[in-house]
């Protein structure tokens, strides 16, 4: 067996040379180069020479204890972060028992009510060792604290933690909707967040600015752009608004991108991002540590863009999009299932999806040099028009908000304008497949073969919801109900004062076992619960 | 089919599931097939979605869910609308499996449209599902 770990220009190895070994440079072309202002070409000098992308996939489903084999399966298939998929009662901070979770417990994720679940969940890995994304926004510091509960516990203090929350809870009113509390509280959630980590985890990423789930929800490529960098500067101005310094806390900040099937649209994007971060970080924000202004990101091929006509096809376009991403320069990707068109990845369909990257980092030799195709005139031309467009829409949002990137992001929350824009797109876009002015494969074109039988896919049953509401029970039967109420008292006074951080009330509460459910609904009653307009 | 009246449809995602984008392009789909849309949006219930239904007189109700939940949510939306004395058909949009679509019309569910449903076939999933009444 090959070690993919030793890399071509180890000691033993060949160095970096194609297939029919001509060696090769680690970048080509004029500057400004890979790891030099504004890092449109990359964020590294050497990108992935020195290190390749973290191959990160998302799962979670069941209790935590199916989730936490399938961790194990995936780390020992070589996947190298682990990433977490949460179920909807716990995205929307609402326990397993409550009666609108009733159909939705560890459906579409991993159901965690009690820290208890969290320890089964990492049950066996060294939190120390391994680096964790959670994939929770309304809820997100009540999870944290869990996380942080379970290594401490363990023995692994925090300042060795290394992960991302994802805690991105903009885009959540504009795309996603998995929302709890109005705008403005939860971008206080936001900012204590930012503030405990940049003080005692500094491995870890408080944030990871998602543009991922507004291309889901039907987005241009400009405008996923555009709108998760707008929310970027957001928080930058609501953690500076807090007494934060930039240098403090900026090079934490971490992004995701959604990588969809118009190959150079997405490298555009990708290079455009990073120029627009490091100019408006530098210029506006006046950042001057080089970690702050260099925009690095995740990625994941776009769910959307999957046909239930003909899933093995998909196979073919995840490969295509990961491509982007990593053309794009990457720091970790998720490949989607060629079965999410269907149902939550089976285990078989989550291999072949780690394995088309593994394909793309050792066998096609993209990796050998740094953003390999800067410089083609149509990729230039394609940045700059990214660009252009994002800063069109950052003109519209500081004029809505009076010179505030972040006033103006509220209301263009409050007023329906991004819900709008992404709407539009959306129905643009299957009004053009329906005309047949848009061909997608096995859906408007190439349909034979359309009838041929499906591979196995995942269910999850009746049962995970009786085995989870059973637990919960037995935790709530066990724990100290008086030191419950106190750490709920405590969350409540903590959060009508916002000058208080919330994460130590949280980190005391989660540990004498109170639920997600019951945090959020204590801060509901301070909060408020948001409503949003419903438009078509 | 030329209709007198033009047909009513309620849309609403029921449950927790927030992933609304199927649905408002069902919904601009309707409306341009010439129904009228009552989009009542997210989070809505079986007892919010029957108040619609009775206060816009609608003959039909569509819901949408990618949460996996249909199974248990689908029949259960089927037999609140009885229970209410409602003859107003349930159609379900989003992520079902095939071998579930047995089960759900044995439960009553008069149609389910999966992802990258064209629009005819929306709108006829719909005006077969308000046609089909009173069986």
């Amino acid at each position: 067996m090959a070690n993919p770990d030793s890399r071509p220009d180890s000691d033993s190895g060949p160095g970096f040379r194609t297939l029919s070994g001509i060696p090769v440079d680690s970048v080509y072309g004029d500057g400004p180069l890979p790891g030099e202002f504004p890092y449109t070409r990359g964020v590294h000098a050497e990108m992935y020479r020195s290190r390749l992308w973290t191959m990160r996939m998302f799962a979670g489903f069941g209790t935590a204890g199916d989730t936490n084999a399938r961790f194990h399966e995936l780390l020992r298939a070589g996947g190298t972060g682990l990433s977490t998929a949460f179920d909807m009662p716990t995205l929307m901070g609402r326990d397993s028992d409550h009666s609108w979770a009733l159909g939705e417990v560890g459906r579409a994720g991993v159901a965690v009510d009690t820290v208890e679940d969290m320890v089964d969940l990492f049950a066996g890995i060294d939190l120390g060792a391994v680096s964790t994304s959670m994939t929770i926004n309304g809820p997100a510091p009540i999870l944290l604290a869990m996380y942080v509960a379970v290594a401490e516990e363990a023995g692994v203090e925090r300042a060795r933690l290394s992960g991302t929350l994802q805690n991105d809870i903009l885009k959540e009113y504009q795309a996603q909707k998995e929302y709890v509390f109005p705008p403005r509280p939860s971008v206080r959630l936001v900012t204590d967040v930012i503030r405990f980590t940049t003080a005692e985890m500094p491995r870890w990423n408080p944030v990871s600015i998602s543009g991922y789930h507004i291309r889901e929800a039907g987005s241009t490529a400009a405008h996923e752009l555009a709108f998760t960098l707008a929310n970027g500067f957001a928080y930058v101005e609501a953690a500076m608004a807090a007494g934060l310094a930039v240098d403090d806390f900026a090079p934490r900040l971490s992004f995701f991108f959604n990588s969809h099937n118009d190959f150079f649209e997405e490298v555009g994007k990708f290079r455009a991002a990073r120029r627009i971060w490091a100019t408006w970080m530098r210029d506006r924000y006046g950042a001057t540590d080089e970690r702050s202004l260099k925009l690095r990101f995740h990625t994941q091929t776009a769910g959307v863009s999957l046909t239930a006509q003909q899933p093995e096809v998909n196979i073919a376009r995840v490969a295509l999009q990961a491509m982007a991403g990593v053309m794009g320069g990457t720091q970790s990707l998720h490949t989607d299932s060629h079965d999410e068109a269907l149902a939550l990845p089976s285990e078989e369909a989550a291999r072949i999806a780690l394995r088309t990257q593994q394909v793309i980092a050792h066998e096609t030799g993209v990796a050998h040099v740094a953003d390999p195709l800067g410089g083609s005139h149509y990729v230039e031309w394609m940045t700059d028009e990214m660009e252009r467009r994002a800063t069109d829409v950052f003109v519209h949002l500081e004029d809505l908000g009076g010179g505030s990137i972040l006033e103006g992001v509220y209301a263009g929350i409050e007023s329906g304008w991004f819900a709008g824009e992404i709407a539009d797109a959306a129905y643009r876009y299957e009004r053009e497949v329906n005309a047949g002015e848009r061909i997608v494969v096995g859906v408007n074109a190439f349909t034979e073969g359309n009838d041929a039988e499906r591979a196995k896919l995942l269910r999850i049953g009746q049962d995970t919801e009786d085995l989870q509401l059973k637990r919960l029970a037995g935790v709530k039967q066990a724990r100290d109900d008086r030191a419950v109420a106190d750490s709920l008292r405590r969350i409540v006074a903590d959060a009508g004062d916002p000058t208080t951080n919330l994460m130590p009330a949280l980190m005391d509460s989660v540990r004498v076992r109170t639920t997600v459910g019951e945090i959020v609904e204590a801060l509901e009653g301070v909060f408020g619960t948001y409503v949003e307009q419903a438009v078509i | 089919m030329a209709d007198a009246t033009p047909v009513r449809v309620v849309l609403a995602k029921l449950g927790l599931d927030g992933h609304d984008r199927g649905l408002k392009v069902v919904a601009r789909m309707l409306r341009d097939g010439g129904m009228e849309v009552i989009y009542l949006g997210l989070r809505q219930t079986t007892s919010s979605i029957i108040d619609a239904v009775e206060q816009e007189d609608a003959d039909v109700v569509g819901i949408s869910m990618l949460n996996a939940g249909h199974l248990t949510l689908g029949p259960l939306m089927v037999d609140a609308l009885a229970d209410a004395g409602l003859d107003v058909p349930v159609v379900i949009g989003g992520i079902v499996p095939d071998e579930d679509l047995p089960t759900l019309a044995a439960a009553g569910v008069a149609g389910v449209l999966g992802p990258g449903s064209p629009a005819a076939d929306v709108v006829a999933c719909v005006r077969a599902a308000v046609a089909g009444r009173g069986r």
